[in-house]
């Protein structure tokens, strides 16, 4: 089918349908929305990091003409409104659960972090919420914060609750065969790595706006959300505003997200309950300032690792231990990303026999840390590929080669950490990335950069991670509050149109167009007669949102089965209305034909006939032609790849060059290789800036952010970055039925360590700390 | 932002009146440093006195060894002024150099001095290039205008008019950005004249400064290797998230070197 002209089906890189509205400046963000009365909302924020608050002074902003309200914690407590809860148990070694700090929306007796929610106004404008909120007399009594990870025990505890600020001491895999491991290994590779602190920064800050219906007594939420539907039950459920079939929330377009925008956050609740209060739509617009302060960040581990090797460089096990930063409160899915999304991938393509790692969750009057594109993967891939490349340094092995010792190459191949991988040819993208690089003419290059004053280096990453987010059974198993299906409903129209709802948001990844191609391509109908609904909990059905590189391989998998079901009513039709037997119809590119007949029907007019259904035998076949499914995957998909990266260093002023960046990642099947490709470049951007761009910094003793803007924290700019050579290999994803493994975060994931992998083989250095600036390469270069 | 009375001035003479009449009266030019930070609600000015607009601010001209900028000339038009690229090629390249395209085609050369940013990169071109200040009420030299970090000469309705830039035998501006704002974590203006060279530094220290061992140096030989073995003092130059003084030191020789190597 491919080889036609005008191809939109599974395969073809058409461009993205949504695009027109977005490049034209009619895209409807959560800003764009005007409810009829609307007013503002503007959030007093915590200008300290810890500090217990003994009082709050609203008489001045009351004054101000245009406040509404200035409503506080003690308020959000007396209405019975619950906290924020995070949606995943973690238990730590003992057994114990892990010790969730109270997480109210708006800060009662404590603030927790720089940012922290302490009082919102309300105000007829924008302005006037701002002018109320800096009338606000709050008094604190500040406490000395909690901010390097590294003394966290035995420090001001950031919640009462947990008095060495420890959330959890978690651990997986087998300590005592990890042990003799090491007791039998000929070599040992020990390393201390930190995962750099980031901050998402996605192109539209946060919004929110809360709607109250007095009469109907019925809330509607319009938010900047990944996932409207947990949005919508954790404010239901667990923060108790109102009832879930009294609550509505609208996810419109969303300017990207990359995580961030997954968890549900105070301002959304806020915005809510005081529409109540004050009797109007309320509006929040994050402005950037506060996405710097607020928003979850992600990443920021300490880590201690150890490889044991035998003496043909064959790993025998690898120990870990982690520290990582939860911040000031347990966000959403906080617990999940350093636990099970990050030790479970610590094998990576290799075979590892024996594994064991230990996590301790900590808490820090910092904001809270969640899952940012990649989650826990980025964090095991950096660790796991910098211990390999500096094993092979110190064992003069080829870092290549090293790793070809150790591939997995039997599938399904089972992980000593939960992990069955089913499928996959790591030795197949090595070569192919080493065949682009150009790895046998290196030392040539290497030696003309020498030759011009210049350090070249070659870096490599050949990750996996864990996509398609995840059976049920498995998540539940493990402590999750929710089940990862995903769900969809097809809608075939009587004229033959069709509308997928879908439980999936599109935040920037183009479903609109990729969800599309997949229903032409299986019902044989244009693109353009398919039109892909989300982000409404009244319009879908229910859905478990988008993350985690699920929405292909599980969002995408429910819509098949729809469809098939669609294709299998469709046949029941057509043998009616032809006179066949049922099982005598075949359905292809778009036509259902009677076998051994010369009978065909097209998919629309069984459409037509499904809903005027006259002389169906409506006991055997209902009008109409609406089919749904609620998809449960049977396994996690694991998509992998090598990233190769080529750096060239100024060792005079520190100055890098990425000279060559080679990806190859196998995805499974490839939708649209064109949008495939553009969520490679955007992750391998993030991957680079956490390299060498970007990092959170707050100051250690007074817990301040000192990256608060653009100023300070380095974005990655298009002249950062190399011209990208990506390459594609593909085994099928044999869990799903369309072979898919998902591509959203494999930049991310891959690129950080093949970068400093690279720098590193540059300066003929052990380590350097990321984000690999400028005087840091210098001062490695130079041994200073 | 907070709210402010917003006035656009028809004339310097009217600029200067408005000024003395306001509370705390602003001059907005291209706005470039003063918009951002009225948005984050760091200043709040009781006027802005728009002088974008003015004529009197206007004008690139040649005149004998004398570049004269009007201090209303934008960023991007000093870059792509074919004029200036003949004249003295250095200036050109260094406000091709300045921000991004956006704060190029807004931000002004009156406004950038008057501000005197010490990571700017005019304050380099000012002092290295041995330029005249013309103001409303006076006419000074770069060094006595460029007084410390974020301060100058300039009195409070006091108007930056023009700049004349001495045009030198060979000059060229390196720099080194900083990775997030792009402002200069060092830049420097080294320029040669018969009466002898001169090396501006800018973003290294709170201010804009000499780098007089360098120009004794660069005096009896104008090549790089003159003042390779000079070490710039790390002493009270700043220090930051990006750099520390160590390395703005050892950045101060380096962007020299290079300069003198790109002007030779």
């Amino acid at each position: 089918m491919i080889s036609k002209p005008n191809f939109t089906g599974i395969g073809a890189p058409i461009q993205r349908k949504e695009d027109k509205r977005f490049i034209t400046g009619q895209g409807q963000y959560t800003d764009d929305i005007a409810r009829p009365g609307q007013v503002y909302a503007a959030f007093v924020r915590s200008p300290v990091a810890h500090a217990r608050i003994k009082e709050i002074d609203a008489s001045a902003a009351l004054e101000l003409e245009g406040v509404l309200a200035v409503l506080t914690g003690a308020q959000l407590k007396e209405d019975g409104i619950a906290g924020l809860i995070c949606g995943w148990t973690v238990q730590s070694k003992d057994g114990s659960d892990m010790i969730a700090g109270e997480h109210p929306a708006l800060a009662v007796d404590k603030v927790r972090y720089v940012g922290d929610h302490v009082a919102v106004v309300i105000g007829t404008t924008n302005h006037i919420a701002r002018q109320g909120a800096e009338l606000v007399g709050v008094d604190y009594e500040e406490l000395d914060p909690v901010v390097d990870l590294e003394s966290v025990r035995g420090a001001n505890p950031v919640h009462e609750e947990a008095a060495n600020n420890v959330c959890f001491e978690w651990e997986l895999g087998e300590k005592e065969p990890t042990d003799d491991a090491f007791g039998k290994a000929d070599h040992v590779t020990k390393l201390d790595i930190t995962n750099n602190r980031l901050i998402p920064n996605a192109m539209e800050p946060r919004a929110a706006i809360g709607e109250y219906n007095q009469a109907e007594d019925h809330y509607t939420l319009y938010t900047t959300s990944q996932n409207p539907h947990v949005a919508r039950l954790v404010i239901s459920a667990f923060v108790g505003l109102a009832p879930e079939h009294k609550l509505r929330v609208i996810a419109p377009d969303v300017g990207g997200g990359f995580g961030s925008k997954i968890f549900i956050y105070a301002e959304e609740v806020v915005c809510l309950w005081a529409a109540k209060k004050v009797g109007k739509p309320v509006k929040w617009t994050g402005e950037r300032s506060e996405a710097f302060l607020a928003d979850a960040h992600g990443r920021d581990h300490i880590s201690s690792a150890e490889l044991a090797l035998d003496k043909d460089g064959k790993f025998l096990g690898l120990r870990v231990k982690t520290i990582a930063n939860l911040g000031a409160y347990l966000s959403t899915f906080a617990s999940a990303v350093p636990t099970y999304l990050y030790g479970t991938l610590l094998s990576g393509q290799y075979q590892i026999p024996a594994i064991y790692v230990e996590v301790d969750g900590v808490y820090t009057n910092t904001a809270p840390v969640d899952a940012y594109r990649g989650a826990g993967r980025p964090e095991a891939t950096y660790l796991l590929e910098r211990i390999v490349e500096k094993a092979a340094r110190e064992l003069s092995i080829d870092p290549a080669d090293l790793r070809k010792r150790n591939f997995i190459d039997q599938f399904p191949y089972q992980t000593p950490v939960i992990m069955n991988y089913d499928v996959g040819d790591y030795h197949a993208s090595l070569e192919e990335g080493l065949e682009r690089i150009g790895y046998s003419d290196f030392e040539t290059r290497k030696a003309q950069s020498e030759a011009a004053g210049k350090k070249r280096g070659i870096g490599f990453s050949t990750y996996i991670e864990a996509c398609g987010i995840a059976p049920s059974a498995a998540v539940g198993s493990l402590g999750a509050g929710v089940g990862l299906w995903e769900s969809a409903e097809v809608r075939v129209n009587p004229t033959g149109n069709v509308e997928v709802l879908t439980g999936c948001h599109s935040h920037g990844q183009g479903h609109e167009t990729t969800f599309a191609q997949l229903v032409s391509h299986r019902f044989g109908i244009p693109i353009e007669s398919v039109e892909i609904v989300h982000g409404d909990t009244d319009k879908v059905q229910f859905g478990m949102g988008t993350y985690g590189s699920r929405s292909g391989a599980v969002g995408m998998s429910a819509i098949t089965v729809a469809c098939d079901k669609v294709i299998t009513k469709g046949k029941k039709i057509a043998a009616h209305l032809m006179e066949v037997p049922a099982d005598s119809v075949d359905f292809e590119d778009g036509l259902f034909l009677g076998k051994d007949s010369n009978k065909s029907l097209a998919f629309g007019e069984i459409a037509l006939a499904a809903y005027t259904a006259h002389g169906f035998p409506t006991d055997e076949i209902e009008p109409g032609l609406k089919e749904s499914c609620f998809y449960d995957p049977s396994n996690f998909t694991f998509p992998a790849g090598c990233h190769i990266c080529e750096v060239e260093i100024d060792p005079e002023t520190g100055e890098l060059d990425i000279a060559a960046f080679v990806a190859v990642d196998d995805f499974g099947t490839v939708i649209n290789p064109m949008i495939v490709e553009g969520q490679v470049h955007g992750g391998l951007v993030q991957g680079i800036g956490q390299a060498i761009l970007e990092g959170c910094t707050y100051d250690k003793e007074s817990g301040q952010l000192v990256t608060g803007s653009f100023m300070d924290y380095t974005m990655p700019r298009a002249d950062d970055v190399p011209s990208f050579d990506v390459g594609m290999t593909v085994t099928e994803c044999p869990s799903n039925p369309v072979g898919m493994k998902g591509c959203g975060e494999a930049g991310a994931i891959g690129a950080t360590p093949a970068v400093i992998n690279a720098i590193i083989n540059a300066l003929g250095v052990d380590s350097i700390e990321m984000p690999a600036t400028p005087e840091r390469i210098w001062r490695a270069a130079n041994g200073l | 932002m907070y709210e402010f009375n917003y006035k656009k001035a028809g004339s310097l003479d009217e600029a200067k009146a408005l000024l003395a009449g306001a509370d705390d009266g602003k001059l907005l030019s291209g706005g470039q440093t003063l918009l951002p930070t009225m948005k984050q609600r760091l200043a709040m000015p009781s006027d802005l006195i728009d002088i974008g607009s003015l004529a009197e601010l206007k004008g690139i001209a040649v005149s004998g060894d004398v570049l004269s900028i009007g201090a209303g000339e934008k960023h991007a038009d000093v870059a792509s002024s074919s004029e200036i690229r003949s004249a003295l090629p250095a200036l050109a390249d260094l406000a091709g150099m300045i921000g991004d395209p956006h704060v190029r085609h807004m931000g002004t050369l009156g406004g950038s001095i008057s501000n005197n940013d010490p990571a700017a990169d005019y304050p380099a071109a000012c002092v290295g290039l041995d330029a005249t200040i013309h103001t409303t009420d006076r006419s000074l030299s770069a060094e006595e205008f460029f007084v410390g970090m974020f301060e100058t000469a300039l009195s409070e309705t006091e108007i930056v008019v023009g700049v004349d830039f001495k045009v030198p035998q060979k000059a060229a501006y390196m720099k080194f950005p900083n990775p997030a704002s792009r402002y200069a974590i060092v830049g420097v203006m080294v320029a040669q004249y018969a009466s002898g060279p001169r090396v501006a530094v800018t973003g290294a220290g709170p201010s804009v400064f000499r780098q007089m061992e360098m120009e004794q140096a660069l005096a009896s030989d104008f090549s790089p290797g003159s003042i390779e073995a000079i070490r710039q003092s790390p002493e009270s130059l700043n220090s930051d998230l990006h750099a520390s003084a160590d390395y703005r030191a050892h950045l101060v020789g380096v962007m020299a070197k290079r300069a003198v190597e790109k002007a030779s």
